[in-house]
């Protein structure tokens, strides 16, 4: 089976646990304000590879396992379902850790893909109809369809939130996460990831408008105080 | 009263020190937190250390004794601060006061002691230049015409012709274990035994001599300190103290490149277990011992010439250390000792030297590993060697000289021979043998190519034509070099702590191994069109098409590197070696990249005159595209055992957020990259974790950043000690990190 992706990161070391062998694909229906990624939106210019080559690549890596494994990013993973179920498979059958790295917008078959998942690091964008729309320019039904899934499925969670100043840099923000948070089962980590400008030149290549233009990076020390926050 | 408590037999004989550790040291498998912090006398000593440092930095050098010359004993005793200095002794009367060795080569003492503004003393002037032949002299009355001009084009650069060849371990072990008398009673017996009279006897003969003769002097300097070495050491301070001085003889005899230590922690570790279990020392007092050993080791200098500078950038001295390892499958060689050593560079602040090299084993203890890991991380000091691939090869007391060469410690030593630039041959391959540079013929019988594509199997016959040519040049000039450096500047004091029959190897280096590699790529499989001047050297390239690169895991390029490297030995191979030495290659540059891409054209892969080479065996800058891994794997397919034997350095180099958000995130994940590359058969990977900014930083603000290390192709050094272009290649190596 054949599937698109962007690029492929040999060693991610911050895309789930131990060492990761992160594969980028191509696509995502959202179109977040912070995405520091714009090159994965669309499958413009993006790489075909067989899911038989993929493993074989995979593979390549396994010494370097330990603890880790292989993530699916992107873009958004989930709207390749079939390829993703495919790949997802040929690594539990060689029994490798599996994580997708995802905003939990995709085209459905969620059951498929989290039986062979063993750990979803989802990115919450806002934890309110409104805001979400806001930020992603796309209404919640489809995120909260996948969470619900992966609730059923007691499916274990990392949750992901970028913190942007002047957006959700708030204690009074954090407080309602907290609160948001408290509901999901299975949650194993929380992590902030503060807003960089490492992405932004991107889209002057690219030809994209960036609606961010004014906002500063986060600053590293007021992410960790509202982690804190979070955490007690 | 000795050997009390020690166990075992066959060590007590015969000189065997590898059989004294296996019987009597204590693995240790728990974490890091016995450590003691630095003491007040260490604090005293080594803040007097640090001013002369920073002046020293200032003045390029603090001191030169230019009345005296080199030798094991020729110098009145130094200190730092004789009330606070628990381990003595000084190359010279003085600390960073360096030593003139003319027996290299005066006129390299005349370029040294110019630079610096200093002038030798008339008399010693006088003598090495009308009297006395040195090794550089007898080099030179030998050399053929060959050797000469691939000295001159930069073909072989580096070669060990004008300064101490280095790469020496004396097994300074030998005297706390034995004391000095029973060493000399030991030689004496095999200069008896030795009764046919021919020509490598005679040598022999004479060097053995020399080597009784440099045991008293050894005794006889430590006599000017106060200490009587002439019997074993009783505890653990005499027994640092009588390694040290056999350590300090060589550096006060030699010049080498580099004086490696060797393997001493968990030898010491005996000792040091031995008086904490009588409660003669404590935690303390042990560190206290420790730390102040490694801090005259900081203080080895050596005097340089500006070209070697050039080359070897920032005064290294690599006196490598060897810690950890296995003693079998399931025990390792790790001891509390292991860990004194490495808390060294948080006592007494981050430091290139001793050149700390973990010999990493899968199985190594985890809580070893991770103190390595987060020592790593912390200071950028520590290189790392794969003791699963050498071990089976050296036993388990071998140790590295230098950056990458293993040897057994006092069985084996090496005729180190720097390196031949693979990519200015190939170059020479497509010219003719012609030099790109200096527009003259450096290779005979090699047919310049009018081809106005360039054609694989052409490129890679012609190539592979002048690697033989040049194979027999290098060993040539090799075995000159040595039979002259034996003759004329025999490292006795550090050869007298060998075996007799020493077992010799040869180690040749080759340099821009990625250029090479990529070149071969986009001759086979992009078209590479070069672009000749007018007398038909091609000067640079043009390429149509892309081609794989090596540093991204991909075999259709690695196999192109494995092929040269494989060729080139073999070709090495083809000639015999003097005195029978066994013939081994590095694919390590040091700083010397930079100065090796200055003096190489534009090279079919797309590289441009002058530009730096990558480092060691590491793939070219920028080129590694699929992260770090990738780049790892290829650089393991280069093969170890048998073929590039003189090791593979590889620098890896990450920055911190890009390792994992927490601190043990990074730590672990270190330890699983390690686990992961070694597991794979590589042989050796540098590690430094901090930021590009850092380093732009510092390169403007120097006063910043006095102790920032970081590791390059094998060695590490001080950042502000590099040149502004060496600065700038380090700045754009490929630094592996996703945003």
């Amino acid at each position: 089976m054949i599937g698109y992706i962007n690029s492929l990161e040999t060693m991610g070391l911050v895309d789930g646990p131990g060492i990761r062998f992160v594969v980028f694909l191509s696509g995502c229906k959202l179109r977040c304000s912070f995405c520091h990624n714009p090159e994965t939106w669309t499958n413009k210019d993006s790489i075909e590879i067989t899911s038989e080559d993929l493993i074989k690549k995979i593979l390549k890596y396994r010494h370097y396992y330990i603890n880790g494994g292989v993530t699916f990013s992107g873009g958004e993973p989930l709207l390749q379902d079939e390829f993703l179920i495919d790949i997802l498979k040929k690594c539990k059958m060689v029994n490798i850790h599996t994580a997708i790295d995802t905003s939990g917008v995709g085209n459905g078959n969620y059951e498929q893909i989290l039986k062979y998942t063993d750990l979803v690091i989802l990115d919450i964008k806002a934890i309110d109809k409104e805001n979400y729309q806001k930020i992603t320019g796309n209404d919640m039904t489809e995120f909260n369809k996948f969470l619900d899934t992966c609730i059923k499925f007691n499916k274990k969670l990392w949750i992901r939130q970028v913190i942007i100043p002047g957006i959700n840099d708030t204690e009074e923000y954090i407080l309602k996460l907290k609160e948001y948070i408290k509901n999901i089962k299975n949650v194993e980590k929380i992590e902030l990831l503060p807003y960089h400008l490492y992405g932004v030149d991107k889209y002057s290549k690219l030809g994209i408008d960036y609606k961010l233009k004014d906002v500063l990076a986060m600053d590293t020390q007021k992410c960790n105080e509202l982690y804190d926050l979070l955490m007690k | 009263m000795y050997w009390v408590g020690f166990k075992g037999d066959k060590w007590k004989t015969n000189i065997d020190v590898e059989n004294f550790i296996e019987e009597n040291y204590t693995e240790y498998l728990g974490d890091e937190s016995f450590l003691e912090k630095i003491s007040e006398k260490t604090s005293v000593v080594w803040n007097k250390c640090e001013d002369l440092l920073k002046q020293e930095l200032n003045k390029g050098i603090l001191d030169v004794e230019i009345n005296v010359v080199s030798k094991i004993n020729n110098y009145k005793p130094g200190y730092i601060d004789a009330s606070n200095e628990v381990i003595v002794g000084l190359q010279t009367d003085k600390p960073l006061k360096r030593i003139v060795n003319p027996y290299g080569g005066i006129r390299m003492v005349h370029s040294a002691l110019e630079s610096y503004g200093y002038k030798l003393n008339d008399n010693i002037d006088f003598a090495f230049t009308n009297y006395l032949k040195t090794h550089n002299d007898g080099v030179f009355s030998a050399y053929t015409k060959e050797i000469r001009l691939a000295r001159k084009a930069g073909l072989l650069t580096g070669l060990p012709d004008a300064y101490g060849r280095g790469r020496i371990i004396g097994d300074y072990r030998r005297i706390p274990l034995y004391g000095i008398d029973f060493l000399i009673q030991e030689k004496q017996k095999d200069l008896d035994g030795i009764i046919n009279i021919n020509e490598e006897n005679i040598r022999l003969r004479e060097e053995i001599f020399e080597q009784i003769k440099a045991l008293n002097e050894i005794k006889e300097m430590a006599l000017t300190y106060g200490y009587d070495i002439s019997k074993r050491a009783i505890n653990s301070k005499e027994a640092i103290q009588w390694l040290y001085f056999g350590y300090l003889a060589a550096i006060k005899e030699n010049n080498g490149a580099a004086m490696s230590l060797g393997r001493t922690s968990t030898f010491l570790d005996i000792y040091i277990e031995r008086d904490l279990k009588n409660n003669l020392i404590t935690e303390k007092e042990a560190q206290e011992l420790i730390d102040q050993f490694i801090i005259k080791l900081r203080l080895v200098r050596h005097l340089r010439t500006p070209e070697y500078n050039e080359l070897f950038a920032g005064d290294p001295t690599w006196v490598t250390e060897s810690i950890g390892g296995m003693l079998n499958d399931t025990k390792s060689l790790v001891t509390k000792t292991s860990y004194r050593y490495l808390n060294t560079l948080i006592n007494l602040g981050t430091s290139p030297e001793p050149n700390m090299t973990v010999l990493w084993s899968n199985k190594l203890p985890d809580n070893f590993k991770k103190y390595c890991s987060k020592i790593s991380i912390l200071t950028d000091a520590i290189q790392y060697e794969n003791d699963d691939l050498m071990k089976p090869i050296y036993g388990h007391d071998y140790a590295i000289a230098c950056c990458v060469s293993a040897m057994k410690v006092g069985v084996q030593m090496q005729f180190f021979g720097a390196r031949c630039n693979l990519a200015k041959a190939l170059l020479y391959a497509i010219n003719g043998g012609f030099d790109e540079k200096l527009n003259i013929k450096i290779v005979d019988g090699i047919e310049k190519m009018e081809d106005e594509i360039l054609d694989y199997n052409k490129v890679i016959k012609a190539y592979f034509n002048v690697l033989d040519k040049v194979s027999k040049t290098y060993v040539d000039a090799m075995n000159i070099i040595h039979f002259m450096h034996d003759k004329y500047a025999y490292e006795k004091s550090q050869m007298a702590l060998h075996d007799t029959n020493v077992e010799r190897l040869m180690a040749f280096g080759a340099a821009g191994l990625s250029v090479v590699a990529d070149s071969l790529s986009a001759i086979k499989y992009a078209k590479v069109k070069p672009i000749r001047n007018s007398d038909g050297i091609a000067i640079d390239f043009k390429i149509e098409g892309d081609f794989p690169k090596y540093g991204n895991d991909d075999d259709r390029v690695d196999k192109l590197a494995v092929y040269v490297v494989e060729e080139f030995i073999k070709k090495l191979k083809q000639h015999h070696l003097y005195r029978n030495a066994i013939h081994t290659l590095s694919i390590l540059t040091i700083t010397s990249n930079v100065v090796y891409g200055k003096k190489t054209g534009a090279t079919p892969d797309g590289r441009k005159d002058g530009v730096p080479f990558a480092p060691g065996a590491n793939p070219m800058h920028g080129r590694d595209e699929n992260g770090a891994l990738a780049s790892l794997n290829s650089v393991a397919k280069i093969p170890y055992k048998n073929v590039c034997q003189d090791g593979v350095s590889n620098t890896f180099s990450i920055i911190p957020d890009a390792l994992g958000h927490s601190e043990q995130d990074r730590i672990n994940n270190l330890v699983n990259i390690l686990d992961g590359y070694f597991k794979q058969g590589a042989q050796h990977l540098n590690v430094n974790v901090f930021n590009r900014e850092t380093l732009i930083d510092a390169m403007n603000n120097p006063d910043k950043y006095p102790n920032l290390t970081i590791r390059v192709s094998g060695y590490a050094v001080k950042f502000n000690r590099l040149s502004k272009e060496q600065q700038l290649e380090v700045i754009n190596r490929t630094f592996h990190g996703t945003i």
